[in-house]
């Protein structure tokens, strides 16, 4: 391709890779996203390249590897075009039959495909499955059309049409406007109105002659792509870098036009290797073509992009620590005012925003402000990428509409819970976030409801808890992460923290004090409004939410110690019930600490003194029998007398 | 720079834009606690102690919020409460926090006396640093040394001389011992003269 000068230029490029390009020839794209490589798809998609070789038809079908399509735990995830069938955990060995079945005979094979637990029917289309007929994949599904390190396959959906629209049909403040009509909020966490935060930038100054610029020695203002993503368990930044660079250039590029931008950084976490490699083969690919660089498209643009890799710490996605980073500076906050947006990286007036933020610009300035705004709620628009995790069916990342219920999402996109055990919980917006119960299942999602309930948006984490989940320990896990996860600078985060990690640790542990609730509640009200960032301002909220819906679960430790989820390990105890043991041995002979007594014809009894309350016990004991029960804040009942104990067999058949 | 006109306390005050609120306070002569700033020091903002309640913003956007205010800047129009129940309550929190860290600094025992600050309200974990940055900040903003620095992160940041430096640097100086609210600092660096000295001098 050779460099593209012109919009008139792009839509003759595109019509000439369209022109090559048949709808109903079959296709097989192959999921190479992270969780896919993880269970071996590379292979999958080396098998199908050889197969397709071998039967001679390679002329006629096309093969690609795409990035991730969410349902990574069912991966490696293969999708024959255009009929859209979808077959899960294949492997390598399964290639041949699927290339001979599928491709040459234009059958199904059946025992690929998903399997609907609920119908007990097999599902052809990825569509239909109920995992993502509930979703809208709207930023998210172009990921599966598209080899994301073909830049003909990113024209062929419509690429670069709405930066070109950007740059000769729109000026910079029409661009703001357009994205200010869209309703869109920042995906980082806080939702703050992109196109708001655009127009600050644009309208900040830059220093002449700046305060020091830095290395780089360049001035003017600057754009940046944070790709931090610090949360645990979260990867859907991760998956559109991988999956989808050239639309999160795009964005960026139209970004930097409506801000007046000379200069992009994305900053990526250190572990994104095939996210640092995609969009640094992204970017050559645009400077080659001019999409990128001098002159963009013709239009005068001057704009270039850096690619960062962070340290990886949590608070390294804040924004201001982000940006020192970027400066080659210890990752830590500091105040705002002022914002980047008026002093940024290396003092010049700086625009951050999230992955999924940037890559939900291309389709507003596309499709219009209005088609955007007409999804979500009154003030949550667009749609919001997931990552569903945790005691749940189905896992994998879902891009939903603002405003679905949570309901929906758990039962019917996620499944429900899996063995037959109850909803609980869901815990949402990152470690930071909190606990929803089941009585606000019915909650709509967006940025305001979300923390209506005492949680938040966040980066778009979803963790389901089930009934054998203990709120308290919940809590005391996540800010045991946040402990690690400060900057420890300033004293509310660093030291609150410390002390309510503590006091969550004792409770836990049965040592809970009078007076331990009030101190925990005392911390988070400082922490909440006295710290420096909103790592610090957000912490206390997985205490603050769990013990807003499940107070009666702390009364519990504290007082009685007793934890009603028969989670926290120091305050249950393990018994067996001495009518449904039936000396089977398999409990004694399991039990790492010898501490069960008994015998052939005997009951078992637990010593307590001996039981380090491992569940080996429960877990053997068999379901037929199910002698083995876990107790907690009420005695241990006392053993049976050892006449009691002798099991007398009755071996006769017994006569009714 | 042009002059914005706040008010703190009930009272006017004209600074020069860009002056910390802290800075204001001080022109009227209204002292607010403070442990982490220090005259020759950028601000840190590190501390919280020297909070203040602010309300700002035109009548459209007005909004109170506590702001530490070392770091935060004087705002045209803004009106300033430097002490309220609430304050009182944080900053007892706070003092009550770093005295469970070094309940022997004579700095925090008067503090605590003014606030009224529980010495045992937390759970007691001395390890004598409170992290006011102010041996770090003076050896890298005033001496250019970077001899003493902060290591690791969250809870288990602490200061730490980087004995390649130190080892030359400060025998000579230690100018910043003065400036440490407990006895850390001089504890962590006769720590290292231990780990150091007997090979380099010798
Ligand atoms: C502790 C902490 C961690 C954060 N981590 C991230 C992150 O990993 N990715 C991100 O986009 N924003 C993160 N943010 C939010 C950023 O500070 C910032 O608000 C965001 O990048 C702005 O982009 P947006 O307006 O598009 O959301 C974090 C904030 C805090 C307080
Ligand atoms: S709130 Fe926590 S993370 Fe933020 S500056 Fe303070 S110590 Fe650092
Ligand atoms: S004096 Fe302001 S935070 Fe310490």
């Amino acid at each position: 391709m050779t460099r593209i000068a012109s919009p008139t230029e792009l839509e003759r490029i595109r019509a000439e890779v369209l022109a090559g390009r048949d709808p109903e020839r079959p296709h097989v794209a192959v999921c190479v996203g992270t969780g896919c490589l993880a269970t071996g798809a590379r292979a999958v998609l080396a098998a199908f390249e050889a197969a397709i070789a071998e039967q001679g038809i390679d002329a006629t079908v096309g093969v690609r590897g795409t990035g991730c399509h969410g349902f990574c735990e069912r991966g490696p995830i293969v999708v024959i075009e255009p009929a859209e069938i979808c077959y899960l955990q294949v492997k390598p060995e399964d290639v041949p039959e699927l290339v001979r079945e599928t491709l040459v005979e234009k059958r199904v094979v059946e025992r690929l495909l998903y399997l609907d637990p609920r119908s007990g029917e097999r599902v052809v289309r990825e569509s239909d499955i109920p995992f993502y007929k509930h979703q809208k994949r709207l930023i998210f599904g172009p990921n599966r059309t598209i080899d994301p390190t073909s830049l003909e396959d990113y024209l062929a959906i419509g690429g670069f049409r709405a930066l070109a629209r950007a740059l000769f049909k729109r000026t910079p403040e029409q661009v703001i406007e357009e994205v200010k009509a869209a309703g869109l909020r920042g995906r980082g966490g806080a939702g703050f109105p992109t196109g708001v935060k655009w127009g600050l930038a644009r309208e900040a100054e830059c220093e002449p002659g700046g305060r020091s610029s830095g290395a780089s020695g360049a001035s003017g203002k600057v754009v940046v792509v944070n790709c931090d993503e610090g949360d645990p368990g979260a990867y859907m930044d991760r998956s559109l870098m991988e999956g989808n660079p050239f639309c999160v250039l795009e964005g960026l590029t139209i970004g930097a036009y409506a801000i007046g931008a000379s200069e992009g950084y994305i900053y990526v976490r250190q572990e994104y290797g095939l996210a640092v490699e995609n969009v640094g083969r992204a970017l050559r690919r645009l400077e080659e073509v001019g999409l990128l660089g001098d002159d963009v498209l013709g239009s005068g643009l001057s704009f270039r992009v850096k690619v960062h890799r962070g340290a990886g710490a949590f608070v390294c996605g804040e924004e201001t620590a982000l940006l020192l980073s970027l400066e080659g500076k210890p990752g830590e906050p500091r105040t705002r005012p002022p914002y980047p947006a008026v002093r940024g990286l290396f003092g010049r007036p700086t625009n951050i925003n999230n992955v999924e933020t940037w890559a939900a610009v291309p389709r507003i300035v596309s499709e219009g402000a209005a088609a955007f705004a007409a999804i979500g709620t009154a003030g949550s628009k667009g749609t919001k990428i997931f990552s569903l995790v945790g005691k749940i069916t189905n896992t994998g990342l879902v891009e939903v509409p603002m405003g679905i219920p949570l309901r929906e999402i758990v039962f019917e996109i996620g499944g429900g819970i899996p063995g037959g055990m109850r909803f609980k919980a869901v815990q949402t917006g990152g470690p930071s976030g909190g606990c929803i119960p089941e009585s606000q299942l019915d909650l709509r999602v967006d940025f305001d409801e979300l923390t209506r309930a005492g949680s938040m948006m966040g980066s778009g984490g979803l963790i389901v808890m089930d009934e054998e989940t203990c709120m308290v320990d919940v809590a005391r896990y996540f800010i045991e992460f946040l402990t690690d996860e400060s900057c420890g600078k300033c004293a509310p985060c660093r030291e609150g923290l410390r002390q309510m990690h503590r006091i969550l640790t004792r409770i836990t542990r049965g040592e809970g004090r009078e007076g331990d609730l009030e101190r925990l509640l005392e911390l988070s009200a400082l922490a909440k409004e006295v710290s420096l960032c909103a790592l610090g301002g957000t912490a206390p909220n997985p205490f603050l939410s769990t013990y807003r819906y499940f107070r009666e679960e702390y009364e519990a430790h504290v007082k009685e110690k007793r934890c009603p989820a028969l989670a926290c390990k120091a305050l249950v105890r393990y018994v067996i019930d001495p009518a449904r043991c039936t000396a089977c041995l398999i409990c004694m002979r399991k039990c790492p600490e010898g501490a069960i007594d008994g015998g052939k014809h005997r009951i078992h009894v637990i010593v307590q003194e001996k039981c380090t309350s491992c569940g080996t016990c429960l877990e053997v004991c068999p379901a037929r029998f199910g002698a083995v029960r876990k107790i907690s804040g009420v005695p241990v009942p006392p053993p049976p007398s050892e006449e009691e104990r002798v099991i007398v067999r009755k071996k006769k058949a017994a006569a009714p | 720079m042009s002059e914005i006109q706040l008010e703190i306390d009930g009272r006017a005050v004209r600074v020069e834009e860009g002056t910390t609120i802290l800075a204001a306070a001080r022109k009227l002569g209204i002292a607010i606690p403070t442990l982490c700033d220090h005259d020759g020091l950028e601000p840190y903002g590190a501390c919280r102690l020297c909070i203040v309640e602010v309300d700002s913003g035109g009548p459209a956007s007005r909004r109170s919020r506590v702001a530490a205010s070392c770091v935060a800047p004087a705002e045209a129009g803004a009106v300033v409460r430097t002490r309220t129940e609430k304050l009182d309550r944080f900053r007892r929190t706070l003092l009550e926090l770093e005295l469970a860290r070094a309940p022997d600094s004579p700095r925090l025992q008067e503090l605590a006396r003014e606030h009224g600050a529980r010495r045992d309200h937390f759970d007691g974990d001395a390890s004598f640093c409170i992290h006011c940055g102010l041996c770090v900040r003076y050896c890298a903003e005033v001496k250019q040394l970077h001899a003493v620095g902060f290591i690791d992160r969250g809870i288990r940041k602490e200061i730490s001389f980087l004995p390649e430096i130190a080892g030359r640097e400060c025998e000579a100086c230690k100018e910043c011992f003065p400036l440490c609210p407990t006895s850390y600092l001089q504890a962590a660096y006769v720590l290292m003269r231990s780990f150091v000295v007997p090979s380099r001098m010798k």
